[in-house]
């Protein structure tokens, strides 16, 4: 890894004595650089880079593992059976949905926990950091237990403390119908994930100058008008990122379709529709090709975000 | 600042606590019901029963829990450990060196990053099962890799950028060897980081799903999560709701106490690697 990427030297014509002892320096510098860090971009590339091709590889056969003696090449086939079938689209369908929903009120909910943050008393700071960070460290799967047995019709709360809202009895069952259930799926999403983003902002906010702010209130800027002027045109570059980082993580649910509803009444995420081709049906052709064009998916929304949106990643990659 | 202002706050806190709080206080009430409370409908158990601890930690339950719980804390401590000296060695590249492809193996680790992952599982439940990784621990080791590496090398390389690297040629000036010099200056100035970024890997390993329900198939290696996933289609008992609540607890009490322990230096971490300041 370390010789073969390593870029051919750059050509430079020793002009004096000092520059080709800097060359010199710079091209050991480089070496040792590649050493460094090339044992962690192999591994990277290999547990990354290595299965996609081998999934775009497998995606062209007609192959079950329950059948491989009767593998066989068909071209772009399972591409097509996928993007004419109607599981695909409402599996996208949802995903959709729940990316954007998720993102959307996460964002929102993010920007206001992290604006009572940046301004809470001092003496209830770390207190508010630290409750902030729980939903963060609680594993995924065990959310989503939490959320799905409270609205569970047997072992739930929800139904007999809110049974005040019309529609709510103690008989509705959340996960008896698509709507409902992706409703409460969100609920589990939004409530884990929003601490991350709201970190990320509050990282964004406490860029602001403080000037600029004062300077606009004494130049008589409502609190709207400094919001919109002010923070948020200041700002713009980490509420991007957190944009980014949480749309694309939003778009590979998986854990909570799978713990509450399991893909039932038409709530099958585009990762769980791979799961369930490859690993419950052993249908690898065909998941391979699910998983690739997953793959395509997130690449193009990371493209729009990058090129549409101009989403400045030399600060996603703390390289600013 | 005013009495009324400041009550305000108040209520906002309290009103942040309960948001984050009251689901982890519901799945620790919900441990504590005795099988006859569970389907009462109210939050809070009527008499304290410690039944559904005692069947996952000794009873019937215990065969699926606590091989779970090795395998979890072993696989994630060896993947946390492994992305840490790999990314050690990156960063310190990274943050320290000048050489061309700093920016490819940054771009690279943000694009890992955000890959989707049931991607990587199709692919891999087919090779491992041809060369036989499948439900053993290098089987999971390996694809946490992928989960782990790139947020270790971003924090850890946020993290390098910081220290004072003049501090090792000023102590070598005042007589300090080398390694003397490393040992008693950078080390001390690194730990930290490395050490945050061995919580937030081990974190993100530990909370893996996709991989461990695709790549494992029985106690040998299965992690917790997805032996909590599999619980209720894969056991005896007629309600598992009280097993799941009480595992649920166990694996997510230390996790918790370790957050609120070094917050401070997560928070620094998270945000560190993505929004540098």
């Amino acid at each position: 890894m370390s010789t073969t990427t390593l870029p051919p030297a750059p050509k430079t014509e020793p002009v004096s004595k000092p520059k080709a002892f800097v060359s010199d320096r710079a091209k050991a510098e480089r070496k040792l650089g590649w050493m460094l860090a090339g044992p962690a971009l192999a591994v990277m590339l290999l547990v990354t880079a290595y299965p996609i091709a081998q999934a775009f590889y497998d995606s062209l056969f007609d192959y079950r593992l329950t059948d491989p003696e009767n593998r066989s090449f068909t071209g772009l086939s399972n591409y097509l059976v996928i993007l004419t079938d109607s599981l695909w689209w409402t599996a996208i369908l949802v995903t959709a949905f729940i990316t954007v929903v998720t993102v959307a009120v996460e964002l929102v909910l993010g920007f206001a926990l992290a604006m009572v943050m940046n301004k809470a008393l001092k003496a209830i700071r770390p207190f508010l950091r630290a409750v902030i960070l729980i939903p963060y460290a609680v594993i995924t799967v065990v959310s989503a237990f939490a959320w799905q047995f409270a609205f569970d019709i047997n072992t739930g709360f929800v139904n007999s403390w809110f049974a005040w809202i019309p529609g709510v009895g103690a008989d509705t069952d959340w996960f008896g119908d698509t709507g409902t259930s992706l409703f409460v799926i969100c609920l589990a999403e939004i409530w884990k994930t929003t601490p991350f983003i709201s970190l990320l902002l509050l990282a964004g906010l406490a860029q602001v100058p403080e000037v600029l702010q004062e300077a606009a209130q004494v130049d008589g800027a409502t609190w709207w008008q400094r919001m919109r002027r002010v923070t948020l045109p200041n700002m713009k570059a980490a509420i991007m990122v957190a944009l980014l980082f949480r749309t694309l993580d939003a778009f590979r649910v998986f854990d909570s379709i799978f713990v509450m509803t399991a893909g039932a009444n038409n709530t099958e995420s585009v990762s769980f529709l791979a799961y369930r081709q490859t690993i419950s049906r052993l249908e690898i052709g065909l998941g391979s090709a699910v998983s690739v064009l997953l793959f395509i998916v997130v690449v193009l929304i990371a493209f729009i975000f990058i090129k549409g949106f101009k989403v400045d990643l030399a600060q996603a990659r703390g390289d600013g | 600042m005013s009495t009324k202002e400041k009550s305000w706050w108040i209520v906002a806190g309290v009103a942040i606590a309960l948001y984050a709080l009251s689901p982890i206080a519901w799945i620790v009430s919900l441990s504590f019901k005795a099988p006859s409370d569970l389907a009462n409908g109210s939050f809070l158990p009527t008499v304290f029963s410690t039944e559904n601890y005692g069947l996952i930690l000794n009873g019937e339950a215990s065969d699926l829990f606590l091989p779970a719980l090795r395998n979890s804390f072993g696989i994630c401590l060896i993947a946390t450990f492994i992305s840490c000296v790999l990314s050690m060695f990156a960063a310190y590249a990274i943050a320290r060196l000048d050489f061309p492809g700093k920016k490819f193996i940054l771009g690279t680790a943000l694009a890992v990053a955000i890959f989707p992952v049931i991607s990587i599982v199709t692919p891999l439940f087919n090779l491992w099962r041809q060369i036989g990784l499948y439900d053993t621990w290098p089987g999971l080791i390996i694809p946490y890799l992928s989960l782990t590496l790139p947020l270790s090398i971003w924090t850890m390389s946020a993290f390098f950028r910081e220290i004072p690297w003049e501090m090792e040629q000023a102590a070598q000036v005042d007589g300090a060897t080398t390694w003397q010099a490393f040992r008693k200056v950078i080390v001390p100035l690194a730990a930290p980081g490395v050490f945050t970024t061995a919580i937030i890997a081990f974190f993100i390993a530990w909370n893996d799903f996709v991989y461990g329900i695709s790549l494992t198939s029985t106690g040998a290696s299965r992690p917790v999560p997805a032996a909590l996933g599999l619980f209720s289609g894969a056991s005896q008992f007629e309600d598992p709701t009280g097993a799941i609540a009480a595992a649920a607890v166990i694996v997510t009490i230390p996790v918790v106490v370790l957050v609120l322990v070094f917050q401070r230096r997560i928070v620094a971490g998270l945000t560190n690697g993505a929004v540098k300041g």
